[in-house]
């Protein structure tokens, strides 16, 4: 018993017991967890951060060396025009996907976990087929004599068929087509995390279910709502295969005419500045909705 | 809350409070009966408790008032407004929920003004009777506060705030202190207790937790399985339970099962002296003994009214006083709770000892098959 005192004694000085053998310890951790990222980490450097770095470097030179001539030459009536039908189709699409969206979301939250799971299936089934036959299938489905136009006729709907294609409202429909999973998978996700509770209460200090919607629950909803926004917003800027479709050509997408830069032209140098200008807007898009949202996110908190 | 100047509606008095009388409610999910045709009569200003296990209905009956659940049949009158068929939003009555149900996205004078707001209380208004609302629970430098930035214990204060702002007269509670600790919670009920008797509104509480419901209530109503099994006054509830459940339910017990013939009780082949009525003749009853109405008996000591005897089995220290848990010749258990003070007889574990007490505390009960209701007015 003194002799197991004494070790104590010895063996803790002002460092205390095992100090120096624990911080090796946690270090050793630290390292390994370290050496766990480091492939993903290669990865990043490699397949992102150098390609971006190199766009960059070849939208300021020429054959002559540093130049801003790529981005002058965006400023051309042809370029601002692609850069407004982007924006506008981008635009489109997000606003109807949260028409769509918002509603199904909300129906799929308040059904039963079987049922939900149903509606869910529904929005995701699409999501399994390739995009190339889901564009085609569109295709199908909106052209002069197709399925829907001589439905609309058969119904007495409409005399002529209508252009549902090769244009500005086709590649709308089949971008949201596209998107909608996009919109409704965060909304859905937040919406599940709202307390029923939350409805009670408004409903119980005199707010009608009309008010209590609009101001509780779609507040509530917020950060489902701003999520769902962005990432359709985004990837519909960028959207490439489904307007080079259903557009027909007539729907000029940046995409498209970064595509064009490099497999018409090989102007790799003008492709460079447009990726550069796209994902500049992109950022530029992310850091203002963060900052918007930053209030809001209050909304996540218990 | 409320200033003379602003507690008077247009065209006449309103009074503070409401009495609630509930008919003949049915509500069944499935096979399953939440709610077994209750009926209950609540006083203008009571403060009244749903108490009962989970799953006994009484959450449910709480859910009828505030109208987020539709029963298939009955009545609720708020005074004489048949009130069943009413949407929640226009009932007018504060409830606490069980977890607040405070808006987050709202700061705590946007949740307290919010009900104001619903009502188009001028925005000079609201801005006084929110702040003073603050003064009230004592918050008053947290208006600004988002709901994320308070403890628990604060949450409590501003949801029982944005339930009474309003002033209503029936407030709602359901297990709003089932989420605090022991000490906040204790606390939390007198202060809830003081709220309703400065404010008078009438209350209906529920809660799973006995001794909450005995701190707090003018009347408690024990509900088990979608009935109202007791109604009546704490003391009244503790000392003449009306049924087993009942009495094991509410403070700690010992039952015994006896048996009763002509009118008479016996336990074991002994006689019993109870000096509340006793039922004619049943074949399962059981007499309910109050651990602190039992007194160990010295070999010498004159016997009781009542005396039963055993072997000690085990002690239990428990700070204010010492269980004493007897084991009967039966075979049944009877615990007796002592205060330090008086060690009447030295009880070691298995000595031979008797457990006496008087008439008074003998009570009786019936099985809970056929459980009469009782109301005392």
């Amino acid at each position: 018993m003194t002799l197991a005192l004494d070790q104590i004694a010895t063996g803790g000085t002002a460092s205390g017991a095992n100090e120096e053998a624990l911080r090796r310890q946690a270090h050793g951790e630290r390292r390994s967890m370290l050496a766990l990222t480091l492939p993903a980490l290669l990865l990043v450097g490699f397949v992102v951060l150098i390609p971006i770095g190199w766009l960059f470097w070849l939208s300021f030179v020429d054959k002559s060396g540093f130049t801003l001539i790529h981005y002058q030459r965006l400023l051309h009536p042809t370029y601002l025009l692609t850069l407004r039908t982007t924006f506008e189709l981008a635009f489109t699409v997000t606003v109807v996907c949260l028409l769509l969206g918002y509603p199904l979301a909300y129906l799929a939250s308040q059904l039963p976990r079987r049922w939900a799971s149903l509606v869910l299936l529904c929005v995701l089934f699409p999501f399994w087929t390739s995009l190339l036959v889901r564009t085609y299938a569109w295709l199908v489905l909106l052209q002069r004599r197709g399925l829907v136009n001589t439905w609309l006729q058969k119904l007495g709907i409409v005399e002529e068929p209508l252009r549902l294609v090769h244009n500005f409202t086709g590649t709308a429909i089949g971008m949201t087509h596209i998107m909608l999973p996009f919109m409704v998978l965060p909304l859905y996700a937040t919406m599940k995390t709202i307390s029923e509770d939350y409805m009670r209460a408004a409903a119980n200090l005199g707010a009608s279910p009309i008010r209590a919607f609009w101001q509780i629950y779609v507040p509530l909803s917020f950060p489902g709502l701003a999520a769902g926004l962005i990432v359709v917003f985004v990837l519909s800027l960028g959207f490439y295969v489904t307007p080079a479709l259903l557009g027909g050509g007539r729907v000029m997408m940046w995409a498209m005419q970064i595509e064009r830069s490099t497999t018409v032209y090989a102007d790799w140098g003008a492709a460079s500045a447009m990726g550069v200008v796209l994902l500049v807007i992109t950022l530029g898009i992310l850091w203002l909705v963060s900052r918007l949202t930053g209030s809001a996110k209050l909304g996540e908190a218990r | 809350m409320a200033t003379p100047a602003e507690a008077p509606a247009a065209g006449g008095n309103r009074s503070a409070s409401l009495p609630i009388t509930i008919e003949r409610l049915v509500k069944s999910y499935g096979s399953f009966k939440a709610l077994d045709d209750v009926s209950l009569s609540i006083r203008s200003g009571e403060f009244i408790t749903l108490l009962g296990p989970s799953g006994s209905g009484k959450t449910t009956l709480l859910m009828v008032l505030a109208g987020f659940v539709r029963p298939q049949s009955g009545s609720v009158r708020f005074a004489d407004r048949e009130v069943v068929l009413l949407p929640p939003h226009k009932r007018d009555i504060g409830m606490v929920f069980q977890n607040y149900a405070l808006f987050p996205h709202m700061t705590v004078a946007g949740n307290l003004a919010y009900p104001l707001k619903l009502r188009n209380v001028p925005a000079r208004e609201i801005a006084g009777r929110v702040e003073r609302a603050l003064d009230l629970i004592q918050l008053s430098a947290f208006g600004e506060r988002r709901i994320d930035q308070l403890s628990g214990g604060q949450r409590q204060r501003v949801a029982l705030a944005r339930a009474v702002i309003f002033e209503p007269r029936i407030l709602l509670m359901d297990e709003p202190l089932s989420a605090l600790d022991k000490n906040l919670r204790e606390q939390m009920q007198l202060e809830v207790r003081r709220l309703h008797d400065r404010l008078g509104m009438t209350t209906v509480y529920v809660t799973h937790d006995q001794r909450e419901a005995l701190t707090m209530s003018d009347r408690i109503a024990v509900i088990n399985r979608g009935r109202v099994v007791q109604l009546d006054r704490p003391r009244e509830l503790y000392e003449r339970p009306a049924t087993h459940f009942v009495a094991s339910f509410i403070g700690e017990s010992s039952t015994l099962p006896i048996e009763v013939r002509d009118g008479r009780a016996s336990f074991a082949g002994a006689p019993l002296l109870s000096a509340a009525p006793t039922p004619a003749s049943s074949a399962s009853s059981f007499l309910v003994l109050r651990p602190e109405k039992l007194r160990l008996l010295a070999d010498a000591a004159p016997a009781e009214a009542n005396v039963i005897a055993g072997h000690v089995r085990q002690n239990v220290f428990q700070g204010d006083s010492i269980v004493t848990y007897v084991r009967t010749a039966s075979d049944h258990e009877i615990a007796i709770r002592r205060s330090l003070r008086t060690d009447e007889v030295l009880a070691e574990v298995g000595t031979a000892v008797r457990v006496g007490f008087s008439a008074e505390d003998a009570i009786i009960v019936p099985a809970d098959a056929d459980a009469p209701q009782t109301g005392r007015p």
